[in-house]
């Protein structure tokens, strides 16, 4: 079975290369990226006038399987993955029970296989039942399929604990994501502390209460000489933490969210649920930060850090309301849209902090378009308008804090493993 | 819109020491008579009763103001409720002989309401009522015990009286929403 | 005056100059209505008003209630014990459920901010704040505000300090946004920790030091400090609390001769004010409350203007 894209613009993001060229995919490899190639007997993708990429990774997704499927299942969030260009998800490990043994990494990798979109990476816990109290069994995770550790969701706060995870993981080829957040400081939080939390009244949390943690963490690493992956940032403190922490040659990586790049905290002036997550929505200065963070490399990665509630949840008052908000399906779109029509990044450089960037995070070899490489592609349209409305989701939740918003940019047709999965608005399982 | 003049300040003059006449006519009481006038124009027709029954018999009478607004009858069926004005009766109305003015009566609904606001205040020996114009088209069964003028009107068209005290000039019209020539 | 056109009364922040005037000039009228031998008027006759209370409050819902009951309103107190909202009905769940038995207006009261936002956003009767979270208590800065008309005359350059816990006050915070957009100059005094980050973005002074405040001020408006409230991170012990911010005697000869000394109630004799101040001359607390049923039948009557579809059948 050959298919044959043909006409198309290939990204490499390896080598930040961008020029015409077709690309055979035999079985589930990619057997040629060269111009011209003339190939009967076979299917054949036009991608005139399109971007050929890599198959997106997204390393900071929920799909809330098990536990909390009414607000997404494994199959309905890697649909929405797909969606949005991912071939590659890791889904953090804050379900019901949460990710602490290897019996829940093999449930989600057998779900994951059976109704599963596109491919599903368990991140496991560090803890056990993500309590910050006991290291959780992580070379059995490890064995049994994690890709990295984290108690996503809250911060290690005891320090001794958290040393012993990063001195731990050193016998593993994992990454340990932290979320940053000194729950003391942000204790009844709900968005930034600023101008807006004082004027709505409502409680704040505080930059210092992530640059503070990100500050322990890297110390902590940087002490036992461990690996750190730092997730969602949010300020302009923290770029600025870990930007120092990588010229020192500490091994820390970073990520943020599309959220983090696009809005800032004034649309919280109505009290729209849909905009409240966790790290907050911050200042525009923050924003800033973590867009010439993006551009210097400080930051590798953009993770949506995905994260359905049902309408039910959402409709609540804003201080009873979960925090979180969907992202795989306009993530790219986002990207498009804040970085590259506003010449923030270029195409190439978006798409590499979509794919190469957090693969390298999780060290695996995903992200790559060249001979020999799986054949997970996503081909984009870069012009393409649409606006977002709730239709448009194609997960179970639809708390998107864009809907309504004309966005830039869409996912034309995406292959994983050799298949052409989506095919401009198809699914095909 | 066509507007025709129906009185001038001079009239207005005599109409008001007219009315101010009959009202010491028909009320031996002097000590109990007390004037309430209808806000805007009602209260200003009022003081004028008022200085003319001075001069005339060289007597204060006490006087009031009432707004209606809050007993008006259409309010449900207005969509911006209408700005509520104070009511002055610095004085207790129970058995005064109270003589309530206004500038037009027309269907009475003003009149009915500004009766019920001085209800509540307490209860007057008589009410009687004195109006500069009387146009006609009564909805309500109320009549005016001192007229100035009666005019008989048509449906569409408006009465207007303008008072110095509060316009830039004195006098009265009728404004005719369908002029002749829209006539069909 | 100002026409008045809004469908709900829910922050001090979304009005106008001119309609915070419109409310105070129509309060006048109404404040007659209670001197009256019949304290009734027939003018919101046939609307039903909910007083859907999530937090305890004796005075507000009181002043709401009767102000209603002034107008004829037909009034329905919910108090929250009795509601269903401890069963896990959600908000919105209540209110399309008071929204089926046809009524015009609900005034509401609850703990969190936002909730009365939230509410008009899902429900086509009209919602009037009574006081959500720490964000806005609107009705009360209008009493406030009317109170200070009354005694003052103007505005204009009038100096107004807000002493206490600014954090977590929606009473002051309603009250930074009327009195700056009626041309006052306000400041806040109180411990920093009680101060809240970048209230200087709303427009006012802030200070720690009680008689810096005082000094200079036309009036003096005393917060209740909510022990209630997790006030433990935020000063070591009332008695501290009393001997720096505390209101009392020694405090007079730092204040002007004409200054006005408010509270929104209830007060905690001897903490943040003294039993010879809130009962002397320069307090107007009393008067306050006698205003509050003014300012509310202003609001249920203004707002009452709106043919909102919830009445129809």
């Amino acid at each position: 079975m050959k298919i044959l894209i043909k006409n198309g613009t290939v990204i490499d993001p390896v080598i930040g290369d961008i020029k015409k060229s077709d690309v055979l995919i035999e079985n589930n490899r990619i057997s040629s990226v060269i111009p011209n190639i003339s190939e009967d007997k076979c299917e054949i993708f036009d991608a005139s006038g399109l971007f050929v990429c890599p198959g997106f990774v997204d390393i900071h997704v929920h799909l809330r399987e098990p536990g909390f499927e009414t607000m997404e299942t494994i199959e309905t969030g890697t649909r929405a993955a797909l969606k949005g260009g991912f071939t590659t998800v890791a889904c953090m490990p804050n379900t019901n029970p949460p990710v602490d043994n290897e019996g829940i990494v093999s449930l989600i990798k057998l779900r994951a296989e059976k109704d599963g979109y596109v491919e599903v990476l368990p991140v496991a816990c560090i803890t056990k039942q993500r309590k910050g109290e006991e290291l959780a069994e992580i070379g059995k995770l490890v064995a049994a399929g994690a890709c990295a550790i984290s108690d996503d969701g809250s911060s290690v706060m005891n320090s001794m604990v958290m040393r012993r995870a990063f001195e731990y993981i050193k016998m593993f080829n994992i990454p340990l994501i932290a979320h940053c957040e000194d729950h003391n400081l942000s204790k009844r939080g709900q968005i930034n502390e600023g101008y807006y939390s004082t004027s709505l009244g409502l409680n704040g949390i505080p930059s210092i209460s992530e640059e503070s943690m990100i500050m322990r963490d890297i110390l902590l690493c940087e002490y036992v000489d461990s690996r750190l992956h730092i997730a969602h940032v949010s300020t302009k403190g923290s770029v600025q933490i870990i930007r120092e922490a990588k010229k020192r040659g500490v091994k820390v990586t970073c990520e943020t969210a599309p959220h983090f790049f696009s809005l800032t905290e004034e649309v919280l002036a109505g009290y729209d649920t849909n905009f409240k997550v966790n790290p907050p929505l911050r200042e525009k200065e923050d924003l800033l930060a973590i867009q010439r963070g993006l551009k210097d490399g400080t930051i590798d990665a953009i993770a949506t850090d995905h994260a359905p509630h049902t309408s039910d949840d959402k409709n609540k008052e804003f201080q009873d309301a979960p925090f979180g908000m969907i992202g795989l399906e306009t993530a790219f779109s986002v990207g498009v849209t804040e970085l590259v029509k506003k010449n923030i990044l270029t195409l190439p450089e978006l798409i590499k902090k979509l794919t190469t960037g957090p693969a390298e995070v999780l060290n695996i070899e995903r992200g790559i378009i060249k001979e020999g490489s799986l054949a997970n592609i996503t081909i984009v349209d870069k012009d393409k308008k649409y606006t977002v409305d709730k239709e448009f989701f194609v997960g179970k939740s639809k708390n998107s804090p864009f809907i309504g918003r004309e966005l830039t940019g869409s996912i034309e047709g995406v292959f994983v493993n050799g298949k052409l999965k989506y095919d401009k608005g198809v699914f095909n399982k | 819109m066509k507007t025709r003049n129906i009185m001038n300040e001079d009239e207005i003059k005599r109409i008001i020491t007219r009315i101010a006449h009959e009202i010491l006519e028909k009320n031996e009481e002097r000590n109990q008579l007390a004037l309430i006038g209808v806000r805007t124009r009602g209260v200003f027709l009022a003081s004028r009763l008022q200085k003319n029954i001075k001069e005339i018999e060289n007597i204060d009478i006490p006087i009031g103001i009432v707004d209606i607004t809050l007993h008006r009858d259409d309010l449900d069926q207005l969509s911006v409720m209408p700005i509520v004005g104070k009511t002055e009766i610095n004085f207790d109305v129970t058995d005064k002989i109270v003589i309530i003015v206004d500038d037009v009566l027309f269907s009475g609904r003003t009149v009915r309401a500004a009766l019920d606001e001085l209800n509540d205040f307490g209860r007057p020996k008589k009410i009687q009522l004195a109006v500069l114009i009387d146009r006609g088209h009564r909805e309500l069964p109320i009549k005016a015990d001192y007229v100035g003028k009666n005019l008989p009107t048509s449906m569409d068209e408006k009465v207007k009286v303008y008072l110095k005290e509060c316009d830039e000039k004195e006098g009265a019209s009728i404004l005719c929403m369908n002029g002749p020539e829209n006539i069909s | 005056m100002h026409e008045w056109t809004r469908k709900h009364l829910l922050s001090i922040e979304e009005l106008s100059k001119e309609e915070i005037l419109t409310i105070l000039e129509t309060a006048e009228s109404f404040k007659d209505i209670s001197l009256r031998p019949i304290k009734k008027s027939p003018v919101l006759r046939g609307k039903t008003i909910v007083l859907l209370f999530y937090e305890p409050s004796t005075r507000t819902s009181t002043s709401f209630s009767l102000a209603a009951k002034r107008l004829s309103a037909d009034i329905v107190n919910i108090p929250v014990k009795s509601s269903s909202v401890q069963k896990g009905e959600s908000l919105i769940d209540t209110v399309a459920n008071l929204e089926a038995l046809k009524i015009h207006t609900v005034v509401m009261r609850h703990s969190r901010a936002g909730a009365p936002m939230m509410l008009a956003k899902h429900t086509n009767a009209s919602i009037i704040n009574a006081g959500d979270g720490c964000h806005e208590h609107p009705t009360q800065a209008l009493l406030d505000m009317f109170t200070i008309k009354q005694n003052k005359g103007s505005f204009d350059g009038l100096k107004i300090t807000i002493v206490g816990d600014i954090l977590h006050s929606r009473v002051a915070r309603s009250n930074i946004w009327g009195l700056s957009k009626l041309g006052a100059e306000v400041t806040v005094c109180g411990p920093p920790t009680m101060i809240p980050v970048e209230v200087e973005k709303m427009g006012v002074k802030v200070t720690y030091d009680l008689k810096e405040a005082i000094a200079g001020a036309d009036v003096v408006n005393l917060l209740r400090v909510q022990f209630e409230r997790e006030s433990g991170m935020l000063f070591p012990s009332v008695r501290e609390y009393a001997a720096m911010f505390s209101m009392d005697d020694t405090m007079e000869r730092f204040m002007k001769k004409d200054a006005l000394i408010m509270h929104p109630g209830p007060i905690n004799r001897g903490v943040e004010i003294s039993s010879s101040m809130a009962d002397g001359k320069r307090s107007v607390i009393l008067e306050q409350v006698t205003n509050g049923l003014a300012v509310r039948m202003a609001v249920l009557y203004l707002i009452s203007g709106e043919k909102n579809n919830s009445e129809e059948a």
